[in-house]
């Protein structure tokens, strides 16, 4: 397993929000083409993980490198020449509501190719094809429902035909069937196109069918890595209870128990 | 008494401490402001010689917004302010029988002065705080963020067309807004004080000099930088949500009106004391 290329690599990322610490040395190697899961509770970092491995964030302590360039060393146009072969996809999907659907996914290649209008006008009908928004070119964001947006955060993401794509939560709040036609052009991308996809997601049924390898987030640092069948079958109650959604076990859900009566009565 | 004395000097105490701290603030947002200016110039000088420079139909669709929806505005508020500065003076200038030479101060007035500021301040209103509104929510819904990780620089994707559509259309309105004052002036000047109209026209030109109204547009365009600066500036870091949106809105018009004002009086002070 070890020799096969590392396109990711987080060494000891540590990050606070003022007095809160939210990572406490993540370490992660994520191989190239494969599919990589990055899981856990609600709040516990996996977004800001995320911005620290696309350069949103710069870690407090500790190195990121993206496909071997730490990008907190970089100039702006070397950033940038990285930045232009990832794609990512956002938890809120981001998408820019003063342009259309086609204008959002098609602004990557307005920007930075040489492409003709019409050859671009094609690629978005194909990358609107594969999540399945064929003909809603014309709408502006705020027409969309939530989970359309993120759709096309998505399609926006892969327009480019990027090396690495992260995706932020990509299936919550689709219903089931939208959401496996995504996983299954996750799985789709980086299987034929070997394209290095990481997925944070909460969505166990999404996890098994797509990941290659898990890590688990919590308390800011990283539980477990290993094969999806690894995580399946662990030892480890923490990721136990996290896979089979136990309100009770390791992660107590009232974080403050202790302290919980004093804070109401003070 | 010792307890009060202590209660007074620690307040006192504090109150220096926070002084101290606003004028640390102040100091590292003009620090940070001057640092966009910089970029934004840059990108500005720079950008032509490289392959992807601004795309000419966002600068255009921004000037539109800037200069041509103000145009009412602007307008009507300068031939106001020049109908009001005719009626006032007038009778002060009739104690001398110089009734004609309304015509004169008005035009002299609002170009050197009225117009420049006026227009800035309907504009910043207007546009600066639609500009910080509209870069704040793309901040706070990470659209800002999205652009830097499709390695497009919001400096140059997002503030340089403003920029340059304000630094193009500010002064502009401020020419329009000249001459909407003197058309105000006019007005009272040919019916209610009875000059004839080729003589408040001649009076007006024979006493404004290009010198005027060049000084006047050199204001306007330092008011431009500093609408589309501040506006920029705000917006691009606001924090929390609509209500966030709402301050950096506010903030943005407050400072660009101080500004406006202050270097209104600085601008006026170079060019009393250097003679221009
Ligand atoms: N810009 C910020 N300023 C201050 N605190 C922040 C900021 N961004 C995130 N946080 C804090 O960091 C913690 C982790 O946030 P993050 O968005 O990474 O969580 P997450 O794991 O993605 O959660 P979810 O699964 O709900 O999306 C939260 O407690 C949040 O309050
Ligand atoms: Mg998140």
């Amino acid at each position: 397993m070890d020799d096969r290329e590392v396109i990711i690599k987080a060494e000891g990322i540590h990050k606070a929000f003022g007095e809160n610490q939210i990572l406490n040395g993540v370490d992660l190697e994520i191989y190239k083409g494969e599919t990589f899961v990055i899981m856990g509770g609600s709040g516990c970092g996996k977004s800001t993980f995320l911005r620290h491995l696309t350069g949103a964030l710069t870690p407090d302590k500790g190195r990121v490198s993206l496909l071997g360039k730490d990008l907190a060393l970089l100039k702006e146009a070397e950033k940038e020449d990285v930045l232009k072969k990832i794609g990512m996809c956002f938890q809120s999907s981001a998408l820019f509501d003063s342009m259309t659907v086609a204008g959002n996914i098609s602004l990557p290649l307005r920007e930075h190719t040489k492409l003709e209008g019409n050859v671009i006008d094609i690629v978005v009908k194909m990358k609107l094809e594969l999540v399945g928004l064929r003909g809603f070119e014309n709408l502006m964001p705020s027409q969309l429902s939530g989970g359309m947006k993120k759709r096309v955060g998505l399609a926006r993401a892969i327009v480019m035909d990027p090396q690495v794509i992260f995706y932020d939560e990509p299936t919550a709040g689709l219903d089931p069937i939208v959401g496996g036609v995504i996983d299954k052009l996750i799985l789709d991308l980086s299987k034929k196109l070997s394209i290095t996809s990481v997925v944070v997601t909460h969505d166990m049924n999404s996890v098994f069918r797509i990941a290659d390898r898990v890590a688990m987030l919590y308390k800011g640092r990283v539980v477990e890595v290993g094969t999806a069948n690894q995580i399946k079958n662990t030892e480890n109650e923490l990721v136990r209870q996290f896979i089979t959604g136990q309100p009770d076990g390791p992660i107590s859900f009232m974080q403050t128990g202790d302290d919980y009566l004093e804070s109401l009565t003070k | 008494m010792k307890n009060l004395l202590d209660r007074f000097t620690s307040g006192a105490l504090s109150a220096i401490g926070g002084i101290g701290r606003a004028v640390m603030d102040l100091g590292a947002h003009t620090f940070k402001v001057y640092n966009l200016l910089v970029e934004t110039i840059r990108w500005v000088v720079i950008g032509p010689f490289k392959k992807k420079f601004v795309k000419s139909d966002a600068i255009f669709s921004q000037m539109v917004f800037t200069g041509v929806e103000s145009l009412i505005i602007a307008f009507f508020v300068a031939m106001f302010t020049g109908v009001v500065i005719a009626m006032q003076t007038a009778p002060q200038l009739a104690t001398f029988g110089g009734t004609v030479y309304v015509a004169s101060l008005v035009a002299v007035s609002i170009a050197r002065e009225l117009g420049p500021v006026l227009t800035a301040l309907v504009v910043a209103g207007r546009v600066g705080s639609a500009m910080t509104a509209e870069l704040g929510t793309m901040k706070v819904s990470e659209q800002i963020e999205a652009l830097e990780t499709i390695a497009l620089n919001p400096v140059r994707f997002l503030v340089v067309p403003r920029f340059l559509a304000l630094c193009v259309m500010l002064p502009c309105l401020t020419i329009i807004a000249d001459f909407a004052g003197i058309i105000g002036g006019f007005i009272v000047g040919v019916f209610s004080l009875h000059i004839s109209p080729a003589l408040y026209i001649d009076v007006t030109f024979r006493f404004l000099t290009a010198k005027d109204v060049t000084t006047g547009l050199v204001k306007a365009f330092v008011f431009a930088v500093t609408i589309a600066m501040i506006a920029c500036y705000k917006g691009l870091n606001t924090k929390g949500g609509a209500e966030g949106v709402g301050k950096s809105t506010t903030q943005s018009v407050v400072i660009s009106f101080i500004l406006i004002i202050l270097f209104d009086c600085i601008l006026t002070g170079i060019f009393y004391f250097t003679k221009v």
